[in-house]
């Protein structure tokens, strides 16, 4: 360790007992620290008071259309993966209201005042989550046009890693390059070292606000072990993971727009959307226009939309994608393929919600490896 | 130290930490409407009219390209596209002609001169005016696509000089939905304009032609090797049009097309009018038609 003193620490050893002086620490600072907690059977990402609300001794078991809780046989509060929900609802809520206008006359006059929103902490952020915070950050701020409430909500939060121990059923992140590993995109990243011997945690700071909050907590510097009892977490994640994306997916769907796997799996998608809601990039939104009983206040609502409706492509005259394989093709080419030439980069990280959550087990995985198989 | 946990980059500067109601944010909103007043509201046709707005609480003009659309916000009811239909050389004056066939449109109809609307715009790309002067220009509209290729019209006669033959080809279901029909038939008194009209079904008195659009770009007029073609209308029409352009030997990277897809933003960010890799919204509604060959023939793409 050269670093000096004031500049960010690279790495330091937490007790675990620690974490609750990190969670009151970053409430002292004003924010929100919303994390991973138990509801309903599902790990939920919810503001936290304390590090006893985490999911202390629960792993999740995850595969195509199935998700359960199960006891783990040691106490580890990062266990779980990735559950239904992302950080993309506290980023970019599901339900939103732009503004509020009251009628005037003959006119109307806008008024824009939306509640505060709070400081977020993010605590247990997945490497593949990083990422599909990185690649909204891509599409909320487009080069042309920026959304404002987005931009203020992420640039005032602050955001704990966690490296995953192990992967879940559902997860290809190591095939999409963003994860298991946390590489960037943090405030503070955090490894689990658990064993007979220690419960303890790595962290590893990726900014001045991380070092400054590390720098309230008791910890000591990590040592040549420490780092390879992380390596060894980190490796194990990497490789127990189980499924893969096939490589060069963007090249391959644009090429087989009309290959019959689509009318196939067309035939299997309910269209119910599961997938684009649990999705950490997808960013589809409709609008809604209330009026108040009056008619004097009108106000327009955002909320999240999905592209496995049949109202997302009406025009006038009927809806472009009237069946069921071109709106799975719609979804699945704009992910893997069209989002390249979009955002610069695939819009998938391999976090496998959406065969998890999918309710007949869909795995875009397999329908990659499907078309290229058969003459894609 | 192991090499693995190497000192991390420290991440670029923070942004202040800024509340969502803050008005510097605000300020910058491509989601809040401007006020517009209507000051004069004409009946079209049957079922469309046109509104000439300004700014209700300032004096800006709003600059736009041939070819560009605002959202049109009316109180309560919603937004719609609608392209800009009027002289680019004169942004002073909004012009938006509509077709009330949903509730946004439907609600814009039944606003009268002085009332207030919201708009949000210019939003998307443009006619290529400017890359197509010293070629021959032809102007192919079904229906209602001549509202969005007036301004080209309009900018092409503000500088006549720099452009080779101008055709216009226009096709309307019956003579009842020619759109801007005096001033079609004015354009046709032009000696340096070659204007065309047909319906696909004659009615009344209508001794003019009959027939689809495409027929009247079989007739020629212009030079295929020097022509640049700005096409708009339903998108079966479009497709028929393409085609007998082509036929003639103007080259796909010379052709341009219109596309309408379902918006709600304009600015990117809620994906309804994606067309494989564009954004309807931002990469167009004018494409080049080469850039779009390969999705055109797909089915509900």
């Amino acid at each position: 360790m050269t670093a000096a003193p004031s500049s960010p620490t690279a790495s330091a050893i937490l007790d675990s007992a620690e974490l609750d002086r990190l969670i009151a620490g970053l409430s002292g600072e004003g924010y929100q620290v919303i994390g991973p907690t138990i509801r309903d059977g599902a790990v939920v990402y919810e503001p936290l008071q304390t590090a006893a609300a985490l999911p202390w001794g629960w792993a999740d078991r995850q595969d195509g259309g199935s998700y359960r809780l199960v006891k783990s046989e040691r106490n580890a509060a990062f266990d779980h993966v990735v559950g239904p929900q992302s950080w993309k609802r506290y980023l970019y809520p599901p339900v939103q209201r732009l503004w509020q206008a009251q009628r005037r006359g003959r006119g109307f006059l806008g008024v824009t005042r939306n509640p505060p929103t709070p400081h977020y902490a993010f605590f247990g952020v997945r490497s593949c989550e990083l990422h599909a915070i990185q690649i909204q950050d891509r599409v909320f701020n487009n080069g042309a046009f920026a959304d404002p409430g987005y931009l203020a909500r992420r640039a005032a939060a602050f955001i704990v890693a966690v490296n995953c121990a192990r992967p879940a059923g559902a997860c290809f992140c190591a095939s999409m390059n963003t994860g298991p590993r946390a590489s960037e995109g943090f405030d503070l990243a955090l490894t689990e070292l658990l064993d007979s011997e220690r419960h303890e945690f790595l962290v590893e700071v990726g900014s001045a606000k991380g070092a400054a909050i590390l720098g309230c907590l008791s910890y000591r510097p990590a040592g040549d072990s420490d780092i390879k009892a992380a390596q060894t977490v980190w490796d194990a994640a990497a490789n127990a993971m189980g499924r893969t994306m096939p490589a060069g997916v963007e090249t391959l769907l644009k090429h087989n727009l009309e290959h019959p796997r689509w009318d196939e799996v067309g035939q299997r998608c309910l269209n119910c959307g599961n997938c684009t809601l649990v999705c950490p990039t997808c960013f589809c939104t409709t609008m809604e226009d209330v009026t108040d009983l009056t008619g004097r206040t009108a106000e327009r609502w955002r909320k999240w939309d999905s592209c496995f409706t049949l109202d997302f492509s009406y025009i006038h005259g009927g809806s472009i994608r009237r069946d069921s394989r071109s709106r799975y093709r719609q979804w699945l080419t704009h992910k893997l393929a069209n989002w390249h030439d979009q955002f610069g980069s695939s819009g998938c990280v391999g976090c496998g919600r959406c065969i998890t959550w999918c309710p007949v087990g869909i795995d875009i995985t397999e329908e990659a490896r499907a078309i290229r198989d058969n003459g894609g | 130290m192991a090499s693995t946990v190497d000192p991390l980059p420290a991440l670029s500067e923070h942004a202040p930490r800024v509340r969502e109601d803050s008005s510097d944010f605000f300020g910058a909103d491509p989601m809040l409407p401007a006020p517009y007043r209507i000051h004069k509201r004409r009946q079209e046709l049957s079922d469309t009219f046109t509104l000439e707005l300004a700014p209700a609480d300032s004096s800006r003009s709003l600059a736009f390209g041939p070819g560009q659309f605002n959202m049109l916000y009316a109180f309560g009811a919603g937004e719609a596209p609608v392209s800009i239909s009027g002289n680019p050389a004169n942004p002073a004056t909004l012009v938006h002609t509509i077709r009330a066939v949903g509730p946004v449109t439907e609600a814009l109809w039944d606003l009268k001169s002085g009332d207030v609307l919201g708009v949000r715009g210019p939003f998307g790309a443009a006619w290529p005016v400017a890359e197509a002067e010293g070629s021959d220009v032809v102007i192919v509209a079904g229906g209602i696509g001549l509202a969005p290729l007036r301004p080209a019209i309009y900018h092409v006669l503000n500088q006549r000089e720099k452009y080779g033959s101008v055709c216009i080809y226009y096709g309307a279901r019956t003579p009842a939905d020619i759109l801007y029909r005096s001033e079609l038939e004015k354009w046709r008194g032009q000696f340096d304009l070659t204007v065309d009209v047909t319906v696909d079904r004659a009615t009344g008195k209508w001794s003019g032609k009959v027939g689809v659009v495409t027929r009247l770009v079989a007739r020629g007029g212009f030079d295929p090797s020097q022509t640049v073609a700005l096409v708009c209308g339903p998108e079966i029409m479009m497709r028929y049009a393409v085609k007998s352009l082509k036929q003639q030997g103007v080259a796909n990277d010379r052709i341009y097309v219109s596309m309408e897809r379902n918006m709600k933003c304009a600015v990117g960010f809620c994906g309804h009018c994606q067309l494989g890799p564009y954004f309807i919204c931002r990469d167009g509604p004018v494409l080049r038609f080469d850039r779009i060959e390969p999705l055109f023939e797909i089915r509900e793409l």
